[in-house]
Order: C-alpha cells, then sequence, then structure tokens
C-alpha cells in the first residue's frame, strides 16, 4: 500500500507543475497547429498520398511527433530535478525506486495525452472545418489511437528516463533534439508513405518503433497501412515493454 | 529489547573515489538528543559522509547504524527512521508550500489525518502557516529553507540531518533558522546532525563536533573543550620584524604560527604576561588579544585556516565529486 501512495504524490506533482506551466500548454497547441497548417498546406497545395489530402496523411504523424517530443523531453528533463535537490528527496524517501520510476512514467504519459486530447479537439474542428476530409475520427480509431500512444509515450517517457538518469548535466539538450527525436520522428513515415521506399532508407525505418505507431493509427483513422493492426500493435508494446525494463534498470543503479 | 547505546554509530566508514579517499576510516559515536557538528573546510567530505549515512550514496567500505539500523543492509528501515534538509533547494518551485508539504507526507506514506494536522504544527514552527498557498518561487531563500526544515520534521525522525542549513543566507535568516534548530532539539529531543564550515554556526549549536579535514577527523569535543584545549588565548601580532628567539624561550607561549601576513602567539593566562612579551619582541605596530575561537583550533590542529568566505563552496566540493565520477 505504501507505494501507491507514493506513486500518486510523484503523478500529482507532474501533472499539477504541467497544468501550472501554461507555457508548455500553450505550446503544445501552436506546434502541431504551425505543422498541420503551414507544412501540411504548403506540401498539400502540391502532393496528396493514398487518396486523401497531405493534412489529414500526416495528421497521425503529428500525433506520433507530439507524443515524441513531449514524452522524451519529460523523461530527460529528470536532470533538472537531479541538479536541484529534488531528486534526492525523493529517493531518501522510504520507497522503491521502481515506484519512483513508475510514478514517473505515469505522470509523464498524463501530461502526454493531455496534449493528445487537445489535438484530439484540433482534429475535429479541422475536420468539420473540411480542411481535413477522410479523417475517420470515430469513438473505435479514437480509442485504438489512444491505446497506441499511450504506449509509445510510456516507452518514450521510459528512453527519456534513461538518458536522464545518466546524465549530469543538461548540457546535452540539443544532441538528444538532433540525434534522437528529429530522427525517430523523420524516420517514422509520419511525413511520406513507407511503401515504396528506396532500399537504403527502408531499414532505417522498419527498425524505428514509431513507424509501427504512425502505421497503426494511420491504419483506423484513414484506412490506410503497410501492416495488420495486430502486428503493429504487438511491435509497440514490445517497445514500451523493453524501454520500460530498461528504464526500471537504469533508474535503481542511477547514480546521484 | 534491546537498547542501543547510540543513535548513530559509523564504523571505519569508508567512500573512495577513483583518484581521492573522500571519507577515510571515519568513526563516530552520537547520542539520542545531541546536535553534533560536522565541521570542515569545502571538500573535506562531509557532504559525501551525510549522503551515505542517508543511504543516497554506497560507502566503498565500513558502515554505520542509525537507530539500530544498518545503512547497507536496511536502507528502508534507515529512510524511516530519518529526515534530511540538502544543501541545494530540493521543494517544487511551482508548488506551493502547503502542497510541496503533501507530497512528503505522501511519499512518507501518512496517514491523511495525521499529515495534515504535522503540516498545521511545522508550518507554525516555522512561521509560515500565513504563506502556505503562495508558490514556493515566491519565497526568499530563508523561507525556503524554513519550508524545507519543516519538510524534514514532519514525519518526527529520530535522526534529522542538515547540510549546509544556512548557506548563502543573510545573517537574519541564519539567526532565524538557528534558533528553530535549537529548539527543535530541546522540544523534541530530536538528535540533529549538521554539516557546516561556518565556525560560528558549529560554536553556536553544537553540543559536540568534530573538525573534518580530508576526509579523517582531526578532533572531536565540545566547542567548549575545544577550544580550552587550544591551550590560551591568543595573541595577534603585527610588525615589522620581531624576535621570535626571545618568544621561543618564554614557557608560557605555547605556539607561534604566522596568521594572514602576522603573527599568532598561543599564550596561557595571556592578560597577565602580555607585558612581558611585549617587552620581549620589539618594536610592534598593532596587537589583539583574544578568546580562541573554532577556527583557531582548526588552525591549531591542521596548520591551515578554514576561510569562511567562499560563497561558491557547495560548488567547489560538487566539482569535486563530479570529476571524481568520471
Amino acid at each position: 500500500m505504501s507505494e501507491i501512495k507514493g506513486i500518486y504524490a510523484l503523478w500529482y506533482r507532474e501533472t499539477k507543475v504541467f497544468l501550472r506551466e501554461r507555457s508548455r500548454v500553450i505550446s503544445s497547441i501552436i506546434n502541431p497547429l504551425l505543422w498541420l497548417l503551414i507544412i501540411g498546406g504548403g506540401l498539400g497545395s502540391a502532393v496528396s498520398f493514398s487518396g486523401v489530402n497531405f493534412q489529414t496523411f500526416i495528421y497521425p504523424g503529428i500525433l506520433i511527433q507530439t507524443a515524441l517530443f513531449s514524452s522524451v523531453f519529460f523523461g530527460v528533463y529528470i536532470v533538472w530535478d537531479k541538479k536541484i535537490d529534488f531528486m534526492k528527496e525523493v529517493l531518501v524517501a522510504p520507497m522503491r525506486r521502481t515506484s519512483v520510476f513508475v510514478g514517473k512514467i505515469l505522470g509523464g504519459s498524463t501530461d502526454t495525452l493531455l496534449q493528445i486530447l487537445i489535438l484530439f479537439v484540433i482534429g475535429f474542428v479541422l475536420m468539420a472545418g473540411g480542411i481535413m476530409p477522410g479523417l475517420q475520427l470515430t469513438p473505435f480509431s479514437i480509442l485504438v489511437s489512444l491505446a497506441f500512444l499511450l504506449m509509445a509515450t510510456m516507452g518514450l517517457v521510459s528512453v527519456g528516463l534513461i538518458i536522464g538518469s545518466q546524465m549530469e548535466s543538461p548540457e546535452g539538450f540539443q544532441l538528444i533534439m538532433s540525434f534522437l527525436v528529429f530522427p525517430l520522428f523523420f524516420l517514422s513515415g509520419a511525413l511520406f508513405p513507407i511503401t515504396n521506399l528506396p532500399g537504403w532508407l527502408a531499414p532505417f525505418i522498419f527498425f524505428n518503433p514509431m513507424t509501427y505507431a504512425v502505421d497503426g493509427i494511420r491504419g483506423v483513422m484513414l484506412g490506410v497501412s503497410k501492416f495488420s493492426l495486430l502486428f503493429d500493435f504487438a511491435l509497440i508494446c514490445l517497445f514500451a515493454l523493453v524501454m520500460i525494463l530498461i528504464g526500471t534498470y537504469a533508474f535503481k543503479k542511477m547514480k546521484l | 529489547m534491546v537498547h542501543f547505546m547510540y543513535i548513530l554509530e559509523t564504523k571505519n566508514l569508508t567512500k573512495k573515489f577513483e583518484k581521492m579517499t573522500a571519507v577515510d576510516n571515519l568513526n563516530l559515536q552520537i547520542k539520542e538528543g545531541e546536535i553534533f557538528g560536522l565541521l570542515g573546510p569545502n571538500g573535506a567530505g562531509k557532504t559525501t559522509t551525510l549522503l551515505m549515512l542517508v543511504t543516497l550514496k554506497p560507502p566503498t567500505t565500513g558502515t554505520a547504524t542509525i537507530n539500530g539500523f544498518d545503512i547497507v543492509k536496511q536502507p528502508d528501515k534507515v529512510r524511516k527512521s530519518i529526515g534530511i534538509v540538502f544543501q541545494d533547494p530540493s521543494s517544487d518551485e511551482i508548488l506551493t508550500g502547503y502542497e510541496n508539504l503533501k507530497l512528503h507526507g505522501w511519499l512518507y506514506d501518512m496517514p491523511d489525518e495525521l499529515r495534515e494536522d504535522r503540516i498545521r504544527e511545522v508550518l507554525t514552527l516555522v512561521d509560515l502557516t500565513d504563506r502556505m498557498n503562495d508558490r514556493v518561487k515566491k519565497y526568499s531563500g530563508g523561507m525556503r529553507r524554513r519550508l524545507e526544515l519543516a519538510r524534514g520534521l514532519m514525519h518526527h525522525p529520530k535522526v534529522l540531518f542538515l547540510d549546509e542549513p544556512t548557506l548563502g543566507l543573510d545573517p537574519q535568516s541564519r539567526e532565524h533558522i538557528w534558533t528553530y534548530i535549537e529548539n527543535l532539539a530541546k522540544e523534541k529531543n530530536m538528535t540533529i546532525i549538521i554539516t557546516t564550515h561556518y565556525m560560528d554556526e558549529a560554536d553556536k549549536l553544537c553540543d559536540r563536533l568534530a573538525i573534518i579535514d580530508h576526509g579523517k577527523i582531526v578532533v572531536l569535543g565540545s566547542p567548549e573543550q575545544l577550544k580550552k584545549d587550544v591551550g590560551g588565548d591568543i595573541i595577534r601580532l603585527k610588525a615589522q620584524t620581531l624576535d621570535l628567539d626571545a618568544l621561543k624561550k618564554l614557557p608560557y607561549v605555547k605556539e607561534i604560527s604566522p596568521c594572514d601576513g602576522e603573527v599568532c602567539l598561543t599564550v596561557e593566562d595571556a592578560n597577565i604576561h602580555l607585558q612581558e612579551i611585549l617587552k620581549v619582541v620589539g618594536k610592534i605596530d598593532s596587537v589583539e588579544i583574544r578568546s580562541p575561537t573554532l577556527d583557531d583550533v582548526f588552525l591549531h590542529y591542521t596548520g591551515r585556516a578554514i576561510r569562511e568566505d567562499t560563497p561558491e563552496g557547495s560548488w567547489a566540493e560538487k566539482a569535486m565529486t563530479a570529476s571524481a565520477k568520471k
């Protein structure tokens, strides 16, 4: 029992902090809007894939982008907790490190899913406004997408926490952006179809777990996918599981 | 029923980093209800000792018991017995003072009613009740420290650790914090362990203290005893030239040492012998007599002075441990 309260405490803190930091909430709305309206609108005037316009096509990709950016950076931000002594205050409490890790994952997932919900609302508005015709936002597609996003998010928060637990100062943030977050995004098929890839690019794309999340969500929202829904979901679950396991281990070994 | 003689006891507690020994076979025995000080210059191993005692860093060899529990084998039970106020800020700025305390209550699995009672109790103790719903961001440094002190007390720990409790605070806030610490020890019979590099702080608060240098105990005792052991009063002389040989011949001059370009003498009953001393040393520019301070104790045992005025102190210590980690 004792662990549950501790986990709740950590979740409470992350959620409160997220809701109070208005700049984060606002940027989580503006950023995807820029992508959908400017990149989507600009490129969309020239290209379209799979029988839907470009904006509609990249919408599932933008959902994953939001999950990716928000989750990884949430995890990496424990560097700040370590820099001030907040992390020590938590670790010196009589609770297991595994519970601390679980609390962090739940907090990070809540933050990310709140942003995703805002994106769903934006999706609805753009769909109703005729900007993204062909998008199928049904209870079923939303539910399945949420399941995909939740798994991806938990895996990605773990990735962030793994990196953050090994870092000593926030100076490496830019590197993580360049070498992890952007590649994962661009190599996920978020912005283009993955059916006719050049030979050198294909391995990167199919090695990237995000590819399967994008493919699965695109399957239920647009009816276009390369793999079966179950295959996509199995792979993203596997990704989450492995990362959570590595993350738990990294957290136990974390030095202060 | 097992009776523990000491609430805290370290047994050859040692922490080695790659190139240096931060804490070297430390043996300490601390009684219940004591305010005990670990005094030393930056990098002496105080914070490392503390982090080992609160189970955040494993010792290389040796161990310690707190409240009868072994810090290596029973870290969970040790954590339930202790509270700590860290050197760097450890509260969340975006949360209110009250929320930070509530969080702490949850982390320590306190029943709801008890938690709310204790929050009220500790907020009153540190005079923050009327600011409890403000975000910590709006607190001054002293208020934030008091909040963290309150938080460390909330679960009524047997032993409370304070790592440089007044580092970087203005004189008025320091006095405040000292009063709270003294009251706590008196009212709650709590054992308090303080690390500090401020001589005056150690002198004012501690029942006993250990002066630590290079990870070892240089000397241990009550502040009064330690000052007495220096062996007399301090006479400080400023002069162009001094007849040191003549001084050395005087039986009551215990020690002659350079201090800040001047010369400090340790002299028994300085008031009586001053005239004689002034007669033999020759022409001097100025003279000062005072009772010994802990600074003189440190100087007496290590031949160096502790610099009190290093604001980047904690940083230096961190940099050392950081480079030792690599």
